[in-house]
């Protein structure tokens, strides 16, 4: 039987999805070059919500979009084909700072092929990364900017992160 | 659904959920088209070998791009430039091609199973691109991809297809397809070349072409295979035109939203008039488009190993 820890609940998780949006607004001098790019599945409602809460602080619509990353992965030929998802992109990338929003941030391979998709919609000014939980584990140069929470974990261990009607960051030990 | 098979040889073999897998996938591939850069590294390092021993244009310049697209390495092998006019056998043409360490040979030929052929005795993935009069599964793949994106589902549809149903692997492949994914068949044409053994496929056979269109949602036209008929199965191209034609009279009798669709190359003013090729009705051209979109997602499945998917939302 896997044994399942709640290491975030519905609040955790808004908290620091504020003090996330504090540091991105901290840290950006010109908001209005900042769009915030959630990468699919999980990175796409926190990347909605940190939205919600900059616009508060900002006073102004952020732009969001969606960037699956599944064509540019390393892998592809060494498991079976990803499920595609959908990639929104409603704006120019460049010359503005990017943040790339994932929910877990684990072997590093998702940004990297992340980094690589937004190649191709243009040369932004900046690419940060948001993640809700970094869990170490890391195989590339690759560090985020903000993070919600360090937990340190067993590589065989999972981080589900389940947002929307039941917001909760659970860790399960095989 | 995750994809495992190696090949793609035909649709008979396939579940809906593989087939729903493909054109979700392709779903993905078309938005790729429509960016301002239109290529992705998904099949970076790989080679792809498009062996079209019969001759083909669209669908082997449909599977060019969608390759290149992807970043693989292409070479094209035509029967007119090659060995086989020097007497070389399918078999040693396609050890050389594996010689070379080609990773997916795509294979257009006029023998039915020359594909199934080439998967047994190949390590490459091998994607048929039409063989024989037996299949030509990203035909109806592309085909199944434009019914449903306009009409939103396939299940349930009245799709009939109208032509020389009897020498057409769009035929088959389609019929496979769409039953499978839940629509109603009428095949129409000319009683040589729909025989009534086609109900055995789960379709409706009739020669009467108002019966056949009159509540069809989809009008799948077909070209007269004139390359693959012994002799004449009717009397004269103009008489099909006549008996068996979309034109505006007949269109006149179908359902509103009706959809006209065509494998291609069309033959304007024999199986379709000039005019409704041209129609808002056609999604012809459309199903181009589709066509690069679903043969990109085809290879993108392919090349996927048989790893699992864990994981791949924690890193």
């Amino acid at each position: 039987m896997p044994e399942s820890t709640v290491i975030l609940d519905a609040t955790a998780i808004q908290r620091a999805l504020t003090r996330i949006a504090h540091e991105i607004a901290e840290r950006s001098e010109i908001s209005t070059e900042v769009v915030l790019v959630g990468i699919p599945t999980g990175g796409v409602p926190l990347a909605e919500r940190l939205a919600k809460v900059l616009s508060e602080i900002w006073k102004h619509p952020v732009p969001i979009g969606s960037l699956d990353v599944s064509m540019h992965r390393d892998d592809l030929d060494r498991r079976a084909a990803p499920k595609i998802h959908p990639t929104v992109m409603p704006f120019d990338v460049t010359g503005k700072t990017v943040v790339l929003v994932d929910d877990v941030l684990f072997s590093g391979r998702t940004i990297r092929a992340a980094m690589d998709a937004l190649n191709d919609f243009g040369r932004p000014k900046k690419i940060q990364l948001a993640v809700l939980i970094d869990r170490g584990h890391r195989e590339l140069p690759i560090k985020a900017d903000f993070v919600g929470k360090n937990v340190p974990t067993a590589p065989e261990e999972e981080i589900r992160a389940q947002l929307g009607k039941m917001d909760e960051v659970i860790l399960e030990r095989k | 659904m995750s994809w495992t098979k190696k090949h793609l040889l035909d649709i008979e073999s396939l579940a809906a959920e593989e087939i729903v897998t493909v054109l979700d996938t392709a779903r993905g591939f078309k938005a790729v088209g429509q960016r301002a850069i239109k290529k992705v590294p998904a099949l970076r390092g790989k080679t792809v070998v498009n062996l079209f021993v019969e001759p083909s244009t669209r669908t082997r310049i449909s599977f060019e791009l969608a390759e290149q697209r992807l970043s693989a390495d292409v070479i094209n092998f035509s029967a007119e430039a090659s060995s086989f006019k020097k007497g070389e056998t399918l078999k040693d043409t396609a050890l050389n091609l594996q010689a070379l360490n080609a990773d997916f040979i795509v294979i257009r030929h006029s023998a039915s199973g020359a594909p199934h052929f080439l998967s047994r005795v190949l390590g490459a993935h091998v994607i048929n691109a039409g063989d024989g009069a037996h299949e030509h599964p990203t035909q109806a793949l592309l085909d199944a991809f434009t019914i449903r994106e306009r009409k939103g589902t396939i299940e349930g549809l009245n799709v009939t297809i109208l032509g020389d149903i009897l020498y057409s692997r769009v035929a088959r492949s389609n019929i496979w397809a769409l039953t499978k994914l839940g629509a109603r068949l009428t095949l129409c044409g000319p009683s040589t070349l729909v025989p009534k053994v086609f109900e055995q496929m789960g379709c409706r056979v009739t020669h009467d072409v108002n019966d056949a269109i009159s509540a069809a949602d989809i009008i799948h036209l077909l070209r007269i295979q004139h390359e693959r008929q012994r002799k004449a199965m009717f009397p004269s191209i103009g008489e099909y035109a006549q008996l068996f034609g979309l034109n505006k009279a007949r269109l006149a009798q179908t359902k509103p939203g009706a959809l006209i669709m065509h494998p291609g190359p069309i033959n304007r003013g024999v199986e379709i008039d000039s005019q409704i090729a041209d129609g808002e009705r056609s999604v012809i051209l459309e199903q181009v488009t589709n066509g690069l979109a679903v043969r990109m997602a085809v290879l993108f499945l392919l090349n996927g190993g048989k790893g699992p998917l864990e994981g791949m939302t924690n890193d």
